[in-house]
């Protein structure tokens, strides 16, 4: 690629070309950050004393289980970010319902009748989803992004216009983008309750059923299931999920709480009945923390907290997490490959004892002392990493070191060392025998497998070998030599 | 509604928005990830918040530089999660991008305190007011905004044009790319900054959330519309511009329609690029919703035709000279099909392959011909089946029925020499000329 350099060069030059942005600049002196709150302040939020603040943690903490037990489904379905469009598609839905209600001399701002609006939309949304995917050439994530920033942008056209009506008063409309937890009044906490406890009835009736078309939607649809009325229900309790979430957290950040909590749970269980009610309280966890962090502080919007909190639970889950956290992981890689090496620095040992008879130290074979130099040819590691292995064999008892630098396995050694390479020598009769490989070529093949044989599998190898059963021991079938770099 | 010399400069900002914005984002609908363009549209706020308060002005290069950085870091990080984690690209950019506007939302909410930042014009633009901040260029007073875009624009032109071959090759076959020895990760990265610095730009006209109906409509509706990378890219910046203009015209003219005033002209263009998007969708020749169900509806007339003719054929070959000739209600019984079969016989008579009379339909010359190749065809195929593939129960006759259709002349020739030549079919009846 020569001529990339001067290409570059050209784009770099016009970049530092691009003309001064705006400036309005209206620099004020930084104020220090809030102040903390007192324990006293603290202890009367937790313990909801407040009537506010108990309507808006109640409501804010049955919100996030709702979102966590609707968004498990929906993250399993690989569905997550079609929550997305179809949250920012319920604007439109606001918009419209707040122009007609006011021109009908109503109070313009009924919750009820705003999130009907923003339901109808929601649906209209995912079915326009749905429609451009199936008879289109474009993909998913193409109709996800025109249905959303089409509606989105229709909403906001709408609701310039609301804004600019004689009648009416639409401030306050915008609170459904970013969310206004703050004004939660006690019948929006009784709907959120409401829906909450829906969802949840929902998720456990329909819990064969989802669960089904979560993992094998073709399979399901192939038993007879009714996929496509299961979908659509599914998709329903994302709807109102999202709409009673808008007052809340704000169309743009409801759809976190359908995510951010189900991905967290992912990673503490592989049973899907677990991880739903393990995101349901992570939702739930996020909703009441976030929501009583922002009421403890003055100007901190409630919506951003409560998402900042269930993403701090994603990341510390993430690391931490039992089933798939990437502490436990990289443990047990860690396991894995110390096992590894000491189950090729046991079959190395064996090795060089059995063909040490003709070697050239005699001493040596018949003391059984292994020399750190003649392991460290066999195979190509590192003098550190054959260190470390030796150390770990000691510390087990396996091996004794012995001067001059060499090392005498002991009983248990010399059994271990023995299981290892008769799996080995097994596995290489195996493919030898069954599966039409040349001898020379089997000793990688086995080298691979031979960590991961368990007992049953070296029983069925035994009964498979003409070798027979029990305490046949297989002679190596290719020449065992110290590791040659090139070959 | 009067038309200024603001609605000219109002629509001209938008319009070099809307093209700088459809460059990159083509790019993105091909490369399927329209929803990584969303994400760092939403993602960058925390990149502006924070340029904000380290700065304590709206000067532009820090707000480029914090814009880039975020956007690079937002495809770092879904890249990062789905890597660590397994969990489905969707799902991990949902994790990340809310994460990050949650973030940006806190730091703006504190970095209002100190500079004059709206929110909401940051989702949705104030592109009404863009031309109120000129700047003197060659003796011109020029909104602000329209330079930037225009540069912006400028950039992604020459980087389009410059690198032309390589973003074409890393967007379809990235595999290939690398084999040839271009670095795929390299121009990944390229075009995601090209995407986070367009986005920063255009957020002032258009708002952060609409770049997004800029990035990915004018793209997706141009692959709607073509196969050629060159015209797909020149149509996206028709499409944008078309936006623009007629974005901004709507925004004056239509609310007024109904008795309201003028509304957001970001949120206009948006609606207008989802109509356009649904107009293409419905009506693209070879892409479009209609035209597919058309031609869909084309393959069974021309099947159903095909049918009636083959119909009327044998009808004439077992009938007795003196029998009425079918009728309507007799082909549609003996088709299955109702609708289908009146306009199959309705262009039958149009194209004179068939004539009226009046108890029913005979075939005239020019429909005998082709109804004889037909059934030929078929006996053809019925022979071939059940002669050399000693396929010859009750439903050959059904499987020579579909094949007929698809048999053009050579296959036909071909046909006759691989079945041995046979005058008859294996029912015993005569294979037509």
């Amino acid at each position: 690629m020569g001529g990339t350099a001067w290409r570059t060069g050209v784009l770099a030059l016009m970049l530092t070309l691009v003309p001064a942005l705006p400036e309005a600049a209206a620099v004020g002196p930084s104020t220090a950050l809030t102040e903390w709150p007192t324990w006293p302040e603290i202890f009367r939020v937790i313990t909801l004393r407040d009537y506010n603040t108990r309507v808006v943690v109640i409501g804010a903490t049955l919100l996030g289980a709702a979102a966590g037990l609707v968004g498990t489904f929906l993250l399993l379905r690989k569905r997550a970010l079609l929550s997305d469009a179809l949250s920012h598609a319920t604007l439109p839905g606001i918009a419209i319902a707040f122009i007609l209600m006011t021109l009908r001399g109503g109070e313009g701002k009924n919750f009820l009748g705003l999130i009907t609006g923003a339901a109808i939309f929601s649906v209209l949304g995912t079915a326009s989803v749905i429609l451009i995917q199936r008879h289109s050439r474009l993909k998913d994530d193409a109709a996800l992004g025109i249905v959303l920033s089409a509606y989105f942008g229709l909403g906001i056209a709408l609701l310039g216009i609301a804004t600019r009506m004689e009648a009416g008063n639409a401030a306050g409309l915008t609170a459904f983008i970013y969310g206004k937890t703050a004004s939660m009044l006690f019948m929006d906490a009784v709907l959120i309750a409401a829906t909450a406890l829906t969802a949840a009835v929902f998720c456990i009736l329909f819990f064969k059923e989802f669960t089904l078309i979560c993992f094998d939607g073709e399979y399901a649809a192939a038993q007879g299931w009714p996929v496509t009325r299961l979908d659509f229900l599914m998709m329903s309790l994302a709807v109102v999920v999202t709409v009673i979430g808008l007052q809340a957290v704000g169309l743009i950040l409801v759809v976190a709480l359908l995510i951010i909590s189900p991905a967290a749970a992912r990673f503490w269980t592989h049973d899907l009945r677990r991880m739903l009610w393990l995101s349901g309280l992570f939702g739930a966890a996020a909703g009441f923390v976030g929501s009583g962090l922002s009421a403890l502080t003055a100007n901190l919007p409630a919506g951003a907290i409560i998402v900042l909190t269930a993403s701090a639970v994603f990341l510390a889950s993430m690391i931490l997490g039992s089933a798939r956290g990437l502490l436990k992981t990289s443990l047990e890689r860690y396991w894995l490959k110390r096992k590894i090496a000491r189950e090729n620095l046991l079959r190395a040992m064996y090795e060089w004892i059995e063909s040490c008879s003709s070697a050239q130290d005699p001493e040596a074979c018949v003391r059984r002392a292994i020399p750190f130099e003649a392991m460290l040819a066999r195979r190509s590691w590192t003098s550190a990493e054959v260190r470390r292995t030796f150390r770990h064999l000691a510390a087990d008892g396996l091996v004794r070191p012995t001067p001059p630098d060499a090392y005498v396995p002991t009983t248990e050694g010399w059994e271990a060392a023995r299981r290892v390479v008769r799996n080995h020598r097994l596995w290489e009769a195996y493919l030898i025998a069954r599966a039409d490989i040349a001898p020379g070529q089997v000793d990688w093949g086995a080298d691979e497998i031979e960590h991961i044989l368990d007992p049953e599998m070296i029983e069925s190898l035994e009964k498979m070998l003409p070798e027979g059963p029990g305490g046949a021991f297989p002679e190596s079938p290719h020449p065992i030599g110290p590791h040659r770099g090139d070959d | 509604m009067e038309w200024t010399f603001l609605d000219t400069w109002i629509v001209v900002t938008a319009m070099l928005s809307a093209m700088s914005c459809a460059l990159p984002g083509a790019y993105l609908v091909l490369r399927r990830m329209s929803m990584m363009g969303d994400a760092i549209s939403h993602a960058v706020l925390p990149g502006l918040a924070v340029a904000f308060i380290l700065t304590g002005s709206r000067e532009s290069l820090p707000m480029l530089a914090g814009a880039t950085v975020v956007g690079l870091l937002t495809t770092f990080l879904v890249q990062a999660v789905v890597k660590l984690s397994g969990l489905d690209k969707g799902a991990s950019m949902g994790v990340i991008f809310t994460t990050l506007f949650a973030l940006g939302l806190i730091l703006i909410r504190r970095a209002a305190d100190h500079v004059d930042l709206d929110p909401g014009c940051v989702l949705y633009g104030a592109i009404e007011l863009t031309p109120l901040d000129v700047t003197t260029l060659l003796g011109m007073e020029i909104p602000q905004a329209a330079v930037t875009n225009a540069a912006v624009l400028a950039v992604n032109l020459v980087f389009v044009l410059l690198f032309y071959k390589e973003l074409k090759i890393t967007a379809f076959d990235p595999a290939l790319a690398t084999t040839m020895g271009i670095n795929a990760g390299v121009m990944h990265y390229a075009l995601m900054t090209l995407v986070a610095v367009t986005t920063i730009a255009a957020f002032e006209s258009v708002g952060s959330i609409l770049v997004i109906a800029m990035l990915i409509i004018p793209g997706a509706t141009a692959h709607l519309l073509t196969d050629r990378l060159s015209v797909l890219l020149v149509l996206s910046l028709v499409i944008a511009a078309l936006c623009a203009v007629s974005g901004h015209i709507a925004a004056i003219t239509v609310p007024v329609w109904f008795g309201f005033r003028d509304t957001s002209t970001a949120g206009m263009m948006a609606t207008v690029a989802g109509l356009i998007f649904l107009a293409v969708f419905f009506l693209a020749p070879r892409y479009g919703l209609l035209g597919r169900i058309l031609r869909r509806g084309m393959l069974s007339l021309g099947i159903v035709r095909e049918d009636v003719m083959g119909l009327l054929y044998r009808y004439r070959e077992v009938a007795p000279r003196d029998a009425a000739p079918l009728g309507l209600r007799e082909l549609k019984e003996a088709l299955k099909q109702g609708a289908a079969v009146r306009m199959a016989v309705w262009d039958l008579l149009r194209t004179r392959r068939i004539r009226r009379h009046t108890s029913g339909f005979t075939l005239t010359d020019k429909g005998l011909g082709e109804s004889a190749g037909i059934i030929r065809s078929h006996r053809l195929w019925e022979s071939y089946l059940c002669e050399r593939m000693g396929y010859c129960m009750t439903s050959v006759h059904a499987s020579a029925h579909r094949l007929e259709h698809v048999t053009d002349p050579e296959m036909q020739a071909a046909l006759h020499r691989a079945a041995g030549r046979p005058t008859r079919d294996p029912h015993d009846r005569k294979i037509p000329d």
